[in-house]
């Protein structure tokens, strides 16, 4: 056992410092994805209505499909948060039991949306429609293509869950991964409520 | 297997379109070569490509831009050319050319001169002034050079394959469009945009959190040197701004690639929505060039007029206030869009505020000057020239606010010559007088005065020459972008403005004679004391060049000025008791590989070549997964290896002292 000398308490208290000011530039990067969502949001309301005599949401959106997407994308936040309280009482395997059960919960809301989409295009109603169309499954599918990047962000952390353990920057990367997957709840909801509740009303 | 890439996409359409692609190639050729008879390229790898010290990340941001602006430069002059004889004739550049010229002109100046200088003297200066080691993210401020230099790329490839975009350097659909360009310009276009966007979204979000959290102790928020402030505002902009530019060109290239109906003129696409997408970007963008700008001219002008700045708090409060209102004015770019008169009315008032910080700003600089004993150094040179002459295009953009005036003006040579006369005195100016002002911290030598000085007095005159005969010809009803003309009243004007152009064209060559002298007489001019000007803020504090920790103990800040405070106190250049271990953070290839893989990722979309596509996304995944699973991403100085380099630095100063005695 060697004693820490003060250079080393020094870069230690730097290394705190590190993950504070990634946890906020990580901050500033999804206020600057929320800003994309902003304008995807504003130019879907623009659009809505200019389906240049195709189909429109009510003839399109089923809102038993939009219901169960949304279950599954909440109860994965859930479950991302019991991953969370996990790692902080350092229980590792529970860690990984709840990351592969938000990842369960995750790929069936992608696949969901899949099929979702399969189906519209499969009856003609795909993106190169209309301008509402184009802006639908360019809002939609902007949200579908992050949350797969949280899938895939979910499988990498869950193999250095397992093989480094939860060491210190492992525990900070599972925290951004968290302010990431929670950010995916809050678009979603404002996809529901702008684009499937009027859309079907 | 290539895509629509064919033998056709050689530039055999003109012998000027021939002659740029000979002298790109040739002039890459030539850097190989150099570096090749040096048997400079593993140094040019572990020491530069790879580094993530902020001090070489921004020179290379800033080599990046000078070369863009010879090459933006180039284009300038051309055009000049072209309209100064094109009357009743077609000139020497055909329509199809000349307006691929004045597109990539401002694509290049906007994106790649102004960008990359302004982002390279954040990296050289602001973590110095706040007395701090490095950025809060150096490999990501890596990466950012790297994409930034991505998309430069791409536009030089575009003079050599293919064509480049004649859609303007704002690229309004629907003539952007696939139905009405259905090359690869527009492609081109997009895709280096898009690329170096990523780049300067990262860079924003870095330097936000390198001032907000690594301050030297002491430096309170209203302690901060004012050109920190405006880096601070000018990242805030560029990480909330840029995601409109990359919603705006990321809906184009959908448009043109899965065939959707966002900008479309049928299938219920609104064109017009484009406009208000960009310029949500775009006029901040604005300001995210003239911020950094004016923060220069805040130190330059203090230093070199021998007072603290006057008035520093309503200066901060200015900076605060432009970069808040910079998201109000948008749509003064599109007046004539048609929006109601009401609409209209709220955003010709706004525009007219924003222009009230503005001048409390000039009175600052002045004010500041004002009984100083003021040393016409070089940067001094370009802060007086701008004031003179930015004042004047402050006055045309007031005129432009007005609704019901901009419809006479709009898309005239009037509105080209009021943004030239803000951006070349506003940005330009100031960048190189930041320029001129820091290279000898950046490089330990004098920057020759002489070449500096006949460099802004050619740029000052310059223009005045090209863009003055502009502002009259706009009057005139001259449209901007003209290939050819045939009212002979014009061709007058257009003649004073091409000598303009040559007169630059001169400044630019003092640039380079100042470069090679400086460089030649780099041995009798060192900088030992590493505070050449006097100066007042911690950056002058360290040795000429910094060592790669910058400051071996990091300074404890009392004052707004804390250099300048610490050689008042005495205790300026004071021995630590003992020195401690550093910790720095490793260089990186993953920086300049990601960069080279999403060039060649930008290259396979624009030429449809899919399989290349996927091959180089995939591997930027897998190096962005090992990069972000790699938990040793720092070495230590040893503290004995501290005390060799600070004793070697005490014994320079030591000298001069005795010298001096």
């Amino acid at each position: 056992m060697s004693v820490m000398s003060a250079a080393e308490r020094a870069h230690e208290r730097e290394e705190a410092e590190t993950r504070e000011q990634k946890a906020l530039g990580f901050w500033l990067y999804l206020m600057g994805d929320a800003v994309i969502f902003a304008l995807l949001f504003a130019t879907y309301v623009i659009m809505v209505n200019n389906t240049a005599g195709g189909p429109a949401g009510k003839d399109l959106f089923d809102l038993s499909n939009a219901a169960l997407e949304t279950m599954l994308l909440l109860i994965s936040s859930t479950t991302f948060g019991m991953a969370s309280l996990a790692s902080k009482a350092g229980n590792r395997s529970a860690v990984l039991a709840w990351l592969l059960v938000t990842f369960v919960l995750g790929a069936g809301f992608v696949c969901l949306e899949i099929r979702e989409f399969a189906g519209m295009i499969a009856v003609g109603a795909g993106p190169d429609r209309s301008g509402f169309l184009s802006a639908f499954f360019t809002l939609v599918g902007t949200h579908g293509v992050h949350v797969s990047v949280g899938l895939t962000w979910i499988l990498i952390m869950s193999g250095q869950v397992l093989f480094k353990g939860l060491t210190l920057p492992v525990t900070s990367r599972l925290f951004r991964l968290g302010l990431f997957w929670h950010f995916l709840d809050i678009a979603w909801v404002g996809i529901f409520s702008i684009v499937y509740l009027p859309g079907l009303l | 297997m290539f895509g629509r890439l064919t033998i056709e996409a050689l530039p055999l359409y003109s012998w000027v379109a021939v002659g740029g692609a000979a002298v790109t190639v040739g002039g890459a050729l030539l850097v190989a070569i150099v570096v090749t008879w040096l048997k400079a390229w593993k140094y040019l790898w572990t020491e530069w490509l790879t580094s993530v010290d902020h001090k070489r990340i921004g020179i290379m941001y800033i080599v990046v831009a000078l070369i863009m602006l010879v090459r933006g430069f180039v284009d300038a002059i051309m055009m000049r050319a072209q309209q100064a004889v094109a009357l009743n004739s077609g000139g020497y550049l055909p329509p199809e050319h000349f307006d691929q010229i004045f597109s990539s002109h401002g694509t290049i100046m906007i994106f790649f001169m102004a960008m990359p200088f302004m982002t390279g003297l954040l990296n050289i200066a602001v973590p110095l002034q706040i007395g701090t080691r490095d950025v809060a993210f150096p490999f990501l401020n890596s990466l950012s050079l790297w994409l930034t230099s991505a998309g430069a790329g791409l536009v030089l490839v575009s003079l050599v394959i293919g064509k480049f975009s004649t859609a303007g350097w704002t690229g309004y659909p629907p003539y952007s469009g696939v139905e009405y360009t259905p090359g690869v310009g527009v492609d081109y276009w997009i895709w280096a945009i898009l690329i170096s966007g990523v780049g300067s979204t990262l860079s924003g979000i870095n330097f936000i959190v390198t001032i907000l959290k690594r301050r030297a102790p002491g430096m309170t928020l209203m302690r901060m040197p004012p050109f920190v402030w405006t880096a601070l505002c000018t990242s805030v902009l560029m990480a909330f701004a840029f995601p409109a530019l990359t919603v705006a060109c990321g809906l184009l290239a959908l448009d043109r690639l899965a065939g959707m109906h966002f900008f479309t003129n049928a299938h219920g696409g609104n064109m017009m929505n484009y406009p208000n997408l960009f310029w949500i970007w775009g006029h901040p963008e604005v300001y995210i060039l003239i911020l950094p700008a004016f923060g220069v001219f805040s130190e330059v002008v203090s230093t070199f007029s021998r007072k603290r700045l006057f008035g520093y708090e309503s200066l901060v409060y200015a900076t605060a206030a432009i970069a808040i209102l910079s998201f109000t004015v948008w749509l003064h770019h599109f007046f004539t869009m048609g929006s109601s008169a009401n609409v209209n009315a709220f955003f010709g008032i706004t525009t007219m505020i924003i222009a009230v910080p503005t001048g409390v700003k000039v009175f600052n600089w002045l004010l500041t000057m004002y009984r100083g004993r003021i040393e016409f150094h070089p940067s001094m040179l370009w802060s007086i020239g701008f004031m003179v002459t930015f004042v004047i295009g402050g006055m045309t953009g007031v005129l432009l606010a007005i609704p019901s005036a901009d419809f006479l003006m709009h898309n005239t040579t009037f509105l080209v010559a009021h943004f030239h006369n803000m951006i070349i005195p506003g940005v330009l100016f100031g960048y190189l007088a930041g320029y001129m002002y820091w290279f000898p911290k950046a490089f330990g030598f004098a920057f020759d005065r002489a070449w500096g000085a006949r460099s802004f007095w050619c740029w000052f005159v310059g223009f005045y020459l090209a863009f003055m005969p502009l502002y009259i010809l706009g009057f005139k009803g001259m449209p901007r972008r003209m290939e050819h003309y045939n009212d002979p009243s014009w061709q007058p004007y257009l003649m004073v403005a091409a000598l303009g152009a040559v007169v630059v064209l001169c400044g630019i060559g003092c640039m380079v004679m100042q470069l090679y002298v400086s460089i030649r007489d780099r041995d009798l001019t060192r900088d030992s004391t590493g505070d050449p000007w006097d100066g007042r803020t911690l950056e002058w504090s360290t040795s000429s060049p910094p060592p790669v920790y910058n400051f071996a103990v990091l300074p404890e800040v009392r004052d707004r000025e804390p250099f300048l405070d610490m050689k008042e106190r005495g205790v300026a250049y004071q021995r630590p008791a003992h020195y401690e271990d550093i910790y720095m953070p490793k260089n990186s290839m993953v920086g300049v590989v990601m960069g080279a893989l999403a060039f060649v990722l930008g290259f396979a979309v624009i030429w449809y070549i899919w399989w290349l596509v996927i091959a180089c996304g995939l591997a930027m995944w897998v190096a962005m997964i090992a990069k972000s699973s790699d938990d040793e991403a720092e070495y230590v100085i040893r503290a004995a290896e501290v005390a060799k380099i600070e004793e070697a630095r005490y014994r320079a100063l030591g000298s001069r002292a005795e010298g001096g005695t």
